[in-house]
């Protein structure tokens, strides 16, 4: 674990669930793996504060338990998912993209879901159609059936899973745990278990009536008997999320460097492959392009012959999305995702480098990508710069370390008169490198936004305090001549103040999402590659 | 290559003049301080994605952070009181205490040491029968007629906490899940007939800020 990366995982924890649990998540980081006793001893905290941040982090998934290294009789042993608290960032986007294919309702069951780490498909379905039945108008109320069929569609899709049991030797159901712990060598995944994109059978009691007193109507449903599905609890399934955001990328990329029927074509080939290809596979499965032209939508209206055209023009494309494997059925080919994914996470290198240091010194950095190794002579003819500035921008790349000089003796004491030197780009450490420093602009934005709010912390709070006001103002029915006199207790500069504040803060947090998704391209990169060997 | 041709072994593979500098220039000088903290940038950063997708994403981004703070896994260490003990602490609503839990989680999947006692908001149904956690010396003749009264008492605490509720709920965010009732039932912690509103001992007089003016202060 980077110190960046700690950072920002304190930062996350801290955001969203308080100063207690970052104390203990940091330290938890920080340490590897600790007991109960000893987190306690080493952060100096109450012990029940360190159990209810423990229970916290378990919940949603971020901690994971196991005997430890004394065996089943020692103390468990907990230790904390880094990647986990990193998904945080992006839950806006994952609701997002949930909202996208499923709606409203789609949007809330995954946002429940995401915001209580584990629920039961009853509790959800029950929370979900509370939330939309108030936002409805009056006498219409939601159906319980409705919410069901979308939470069905989530988990075909297999973007909701059920949490994995605890691995207890022998026993199926989640019973206690009082049967020790197997020693902790490997997390049980999701996937291993065989029920896992099951759905229970739970009877929830018809409709939901809407009714004025909203708290009224909990205290109806407060004493019902269990809906047959206790112990179940689903998860979102972060995976699935990612491969989506994967898909989308390549889609977009293949839309901007050709055309709009192309990305249409890898789209249904995607589609095609979305539940036969396993989730760390080279490419999809091969597809026919018989089997493309019947699975095309009619709406985008590509002939055969101009659906063969087309997938040549892919094939030949030096970014090599899609592939040609074979001859059969008009055509069998695939879309190369790692190597989709190393073009992509390569056009992001490119772009940073033009972005802080002109187009000229990306011209040299994109020259070093391709040619490998280059001497600093050849490297000033193949850019066509002159060499004076040519020296400086590879001096200053190789400062910031995105270059690296490769010395070649040619005799065994390495003489500098006898050396050569060999400017190079690997593009997976660079990627690494970028990487570390994304995870430190997005430390840096969330600080400068907790700084902000801390200055104008008063002003806010009057703010809040006159919007609240104003609300039971206008809820009791008051005139209008008291509503200008309470909003004129704001006055005119802080009221430009205010909106300033506003701005920076949407302009941070909106940063901080674009940069995720810079974050999300070279991680799926960097895991790609690792995937591979 | 750019290597000179020359024999002998002084020759450098590279030429002095692709270093930058002849002979006799004096080298570019060196520094001294480590680089600065906000090093000039040499071109202006690319603005931001605009559109719909974006915008949205934004409104999610700060709503799910305004609601996070007010679930029950939003984790605040209890305030130490170091003040004089006062016989009121017994009867005044608790804020967090650090040794109770605020949710239920589901203890079969979590590892037994991490079990806590669980903060139960007391249900306050009309009718049902009022859970009373009665010393048994009370006589068993008097408990019928003291639960009479009890259920009395909670009906009025009922309206008068219900009132409060409805201005919390404007106040409130619209995408706030609905919090639990989560008011203690005071008067029934141990056998006192005042009920806990009405008491105030003191304590904030001058030290709030003057935004609830609903009382006239003396």
């Amino acid at each position: 674990m980077t110190a960046q990366e700690v950072r920002l995982c304190g930062l996350l924890l801290q955001e969203h669930f308080g100063n207690v649990v970052e104390k203990v998540g940091t330290h938890l980081i920080r340490s590897g793996v600790l007991n109960l006793r000893a987190l306690a001893h080493e952060t100096k905290l109450p012990l029940d504060l360190v159990k209810k941040s423990l229970c916290v982090l378990v919940q949603h998934g971020m901690c994971t338990f196991g005997a430890g290294r004394r065996g089943p009789a020692g103390p468990v042993e907990y230790r904390i998912n880094c990647e986990h608290v990193f998904h945080m960032l992006r839950y806006p986007r994952y609701i997002y993209t949930a909202k996208s294919l499923y709606g409203d309702t789609g949007e809330l069951i995954v946002e429940e879901i995401l915001q209580r780490g584990q629920m039961t498909m009853s509790s959800t379905v029950k929370t979900v159609a509370d939330r939309l039945t108030h936002n409805m108008p009056e006498g219409q109320s939601m159906d319980y059936s409705e919410v069901v069929s979308v939470f069905s569609q989530l988990v075909e899709t297999h973007f909701l899973q059920r949490c994995p049991p605890l691995a207890s030797a022998g026993s199926s159901s989640s019973g206690a745990v009082d049967t020790p712990l197997p020693v902790a060598t490997q997390p049980t995944e999701p996937e291993n278990h065989p029920d896992c994109y099951k759905l229970p059978y739970i009877n929830l009691t018809g409709q939901l009536l809407q009714s004025k007193h909203s708290s009224h109507t909990k205290k109806l449903f407060s004493g019902q008997p269990l809906c047959g599905d206790d112990g179940i609890y689903w998860q979102v399934n972060f995976q699935r999320f990612h491969l989506h955001f994967r898909d989308q990328a390549i889609i977009s990329a293949v839309s901007c460097k050709l055309d709009q029927s192309s990305s249409e074509i890898v789209r249904t080939m995607l589609r095609m492959s979305e539940v036969t290809t396993p989730a760390h596979a080279a490419f999809t499965q091969a597809l026919s392009a018989n089997e493309i032209f019947r699975a095309l939508l009619s709406s985008y209206n590509i002939a055969r012959p101009i659906l063969d055209q087309y997938l040549s023009l892919l094939v030949d494309d030096p970014m090599e999305f899609v592939g040609k494997t074979g001859d059969s059925g008009g055509g069998m080919y695939v879309v190369n995702l790692h190597r989709a994914l190393a073009n992509l996470a390569r056009a992001t290198l490119e772009s940073v480098v033009q972005e802080r240091f002109g187009s000229r010194s990306a011209r040299i950095f994109r020259l070093l990508l391709r040619k490998r190794h280059l001497e600093q002579k050849q490297v000033e003819d193949f850019a066509m710069i002159p060499a004076k500035e040519a020296k400086d921008m590879l001096y200053k790349l190789l400062s910031e370390n995105l270059v690296q000089l490769q010395e070649i003796p040619k005799t065994p004491d390495y003489a500098p008169s006898r050396t050569f030197y060999l400017y190079t780009v690997n593009q997976l450490p660079t990627a690494r490198l970028l990487l570390q420093n994304c995870y430190k602009t997005v430390g840096n934005l969330i600080e400068r936004r907790l700084y902000e709010t801390k200055e104008n912390k008063r002003l806010l709070e009057k703010s809040q305090r006159i919007e609240a006001i104003l609300a039971s103002l206008q809820a009791t029915g008051a005139e209008a001549a008291q509503l200008t006199e309470v909003e004129e207790m704001i006055t005119v500069p802080e009221r430009q103040q205010l909106e300033s504040l506003r701005h920076h803060i949407n302009k941070l947090d909106s940063s901080e999402n674009q940069v995720d998704e810079t974050i999300f391209l070279l991680k799926s990169y960097i895991n790609s590659t690792q995937a591979s060997h | 290559m750019a290597g000179s041709r020359g024999r002998g072994r002084s020759q450098f593979s590279f030429s002095v003049d692709a270093l930058g500098f002849g002979r006799g220039d004096s080298l570019p000088s060196s520094a001294h301080t480590p680089s600065p903290l906000y090093p000039p940038m040499q071109f202006r950063p690319v603005p931001l994605h605009t559109g719909e997708e974006v915008d949205y994403m934004l409104a999610l981004k700060q709503e799910l952070r305004a609601s996070s703070k007010n679930l029950p896994f939003h984790i605040q260490a209890a305030r130490t009181k170091t003040d004089v003990a006062r016989y009121s602490d017994k009867y005044q609503n608790g804020e967090t205490k650090n040794n109770c839990i605020e949710w239920s989680p589901d203890w079969s999947r979590m590892p037994k040491e991490l079990c806590i006692k669980v903060r139960k908001p007391r249900k306050t149904v009309i009718g049902a029968k009022p859970q009373l956690t009665r010393k048994p010396k009370v006589a068993a003749g008097k408990e019928e007629a003291l639960q009479k009264l009890e259920t009395l008492e909670k009906r009025e605490e009922e309206q008068h906490s219900e009132e409060e509720e409805d201005e919390e709920k404007k106040k409130q965010n619209e995408e706030e899940p609905d919090a639990d009732e989560d008011y203690d039932e005071e008067e029934l912690e141990d056998e006192t007939d005042y009920i806990m509103s009405y008491f105030d001992n003191g304590e904030d007089f001058g030290a709030d800020s003057e935004d609830n003016m609903d009382e006239a202060v003396y």
